[in-house]
């Protein structure tokens, strides 16, 4: 297994983990007011819109030509990746708050208190919906990262398994937790992900716009660390910014 | 005509997100690697330099709104 299939599997685990313990926080929030039965068809209905996603365009992308499907895709990755990675980097240096996932469960659940008795198909149409959205929501990232790492790559199924595997590894620290996964170092593997997006982004980008990368395949690793390096000295200059002006602030 | 508005919006936070200058300047790195490319150039450290750049005054200027 080649270092560029093995980080692929490694970036839609992540990517799909750190997503599910967003999706699974909304679930709980909702199942433990208002019960169970909705909230998990609601859920269910979204993973199966997801899948069928994947389903559908994963093997349509299989059709265009490498050099073309690897431009677009790298142009999106890069786009998407920036934003992980910006975000991450906020975080870090505290410009940013941090998702607090204890925090999202009690909104969660003083929300799904509030709500309203409406029944439709007989199903409690506030779970339903609910988690129906937020599942639906997180997991198109992960499908937009699952098809776009898969296709490029050649590896759709590689990197659908490393997504089932993060479905459930996250699934079963949710039911043995009993609660929102609040330990999660979310910041640290969205940092990571982003990381990965945006590398491989410049990578097919810059392949797909007719670049011949030194060293092939293993120019990869040289871009992640570049971009790792250019990351950590963003994040303690900003750091050190931060700590700046919330001294400033304090003394006025 | 309001659900094609939040479908046009939906798709602009995906790709684009907070900062519209960052997908503006992939996409202008990503022109000129690839104009480059077809004069013969191989531009292979035109895209991470650039994207390192892009990065950095995109992160400045949301530190300076804070």
């Amino acid at each position: 297994m080649s270092t560029g299939t093995i980080l692929i599997v490694a970036g839609s685990f992540f990517a799909c983990a750190v997503e599910m313990v967003e999706a699974l926080t909304i679930v709980l929030g909702v199942g433990v007011v208002r019960g169970w039965r909705s909230t998990l068809i609601g859920a269910g209905a979204a993973g199966i819109v997801l899948a069928l996603l994947i389903a559908v365009l994963g093997p349509a992308l299989g059709s265009i030509p490498i050099g073309t499907l690897r431009f677009v895709v790298g142009a999106l990755l890069l786009a998407f990746g920036l934003q992980w990675l910006r975000k991450a980097i906020l975080r870090s240096s505290g410009f940013k708050d941090l998702h607090d996932e204890d925090e999202a469960f009690r909104e969660e659940r003083e929300q799904a208190a509030k709500a309203g008795d409406e029944r439709r198909l007989g199903l409690d149409w506030y779970s339903f919906t609910v988690a129906f959205k937020g599942v639906l929501l997180e997991g198109l990232e992960v499908v937009f990262i699952v098809i776009a790492f898969g296709s490029a790559q050649g590896h759709l199924g590689l990197a659908v398994a490393g997504a089932v595997a993060a479905f459930v590894v996250v699934l079963v620290a949710g039911v043995l937790a009993q609660g929102p996964l609040s330990r999660v170092p979310e910041n640290t593997i969205k940092f990571a992900v982003g990381l990965l997006l945006t590398s491989f982004g410049c990578f097919w980008g810059a392949e797909g716009a007719g670049v011949d990368w030194p060293g092939d395949e293993l120019s990869l690793l040289a871009v992640i660390a570049f971009f790792g390096l250019v990351s950590f000295a963003l994040v303690r200059t900003l750091r050190r910014r931060h700590t700046i002006l919330v001294t400033a602030g304090a003394e006025t | 005509m309001r659900y094609l508005r939040s479908f046009g919006r939906f798709w602009w936070n995906f790709i684009v997100g907070d900062d519209w200058r960052v997908a503006a300047g992939v996409a202008v790195a990503l022109a000129l690697t690839a104009l480059l490319a077809h004069e013969g150039v191989n531009a292979w450290w035109l895209l991470p330099a650039a994207v390192a750049i892009v990065l950095a005054l995109s992160l400045r200027s949301a530190a300076e709104r804070n």
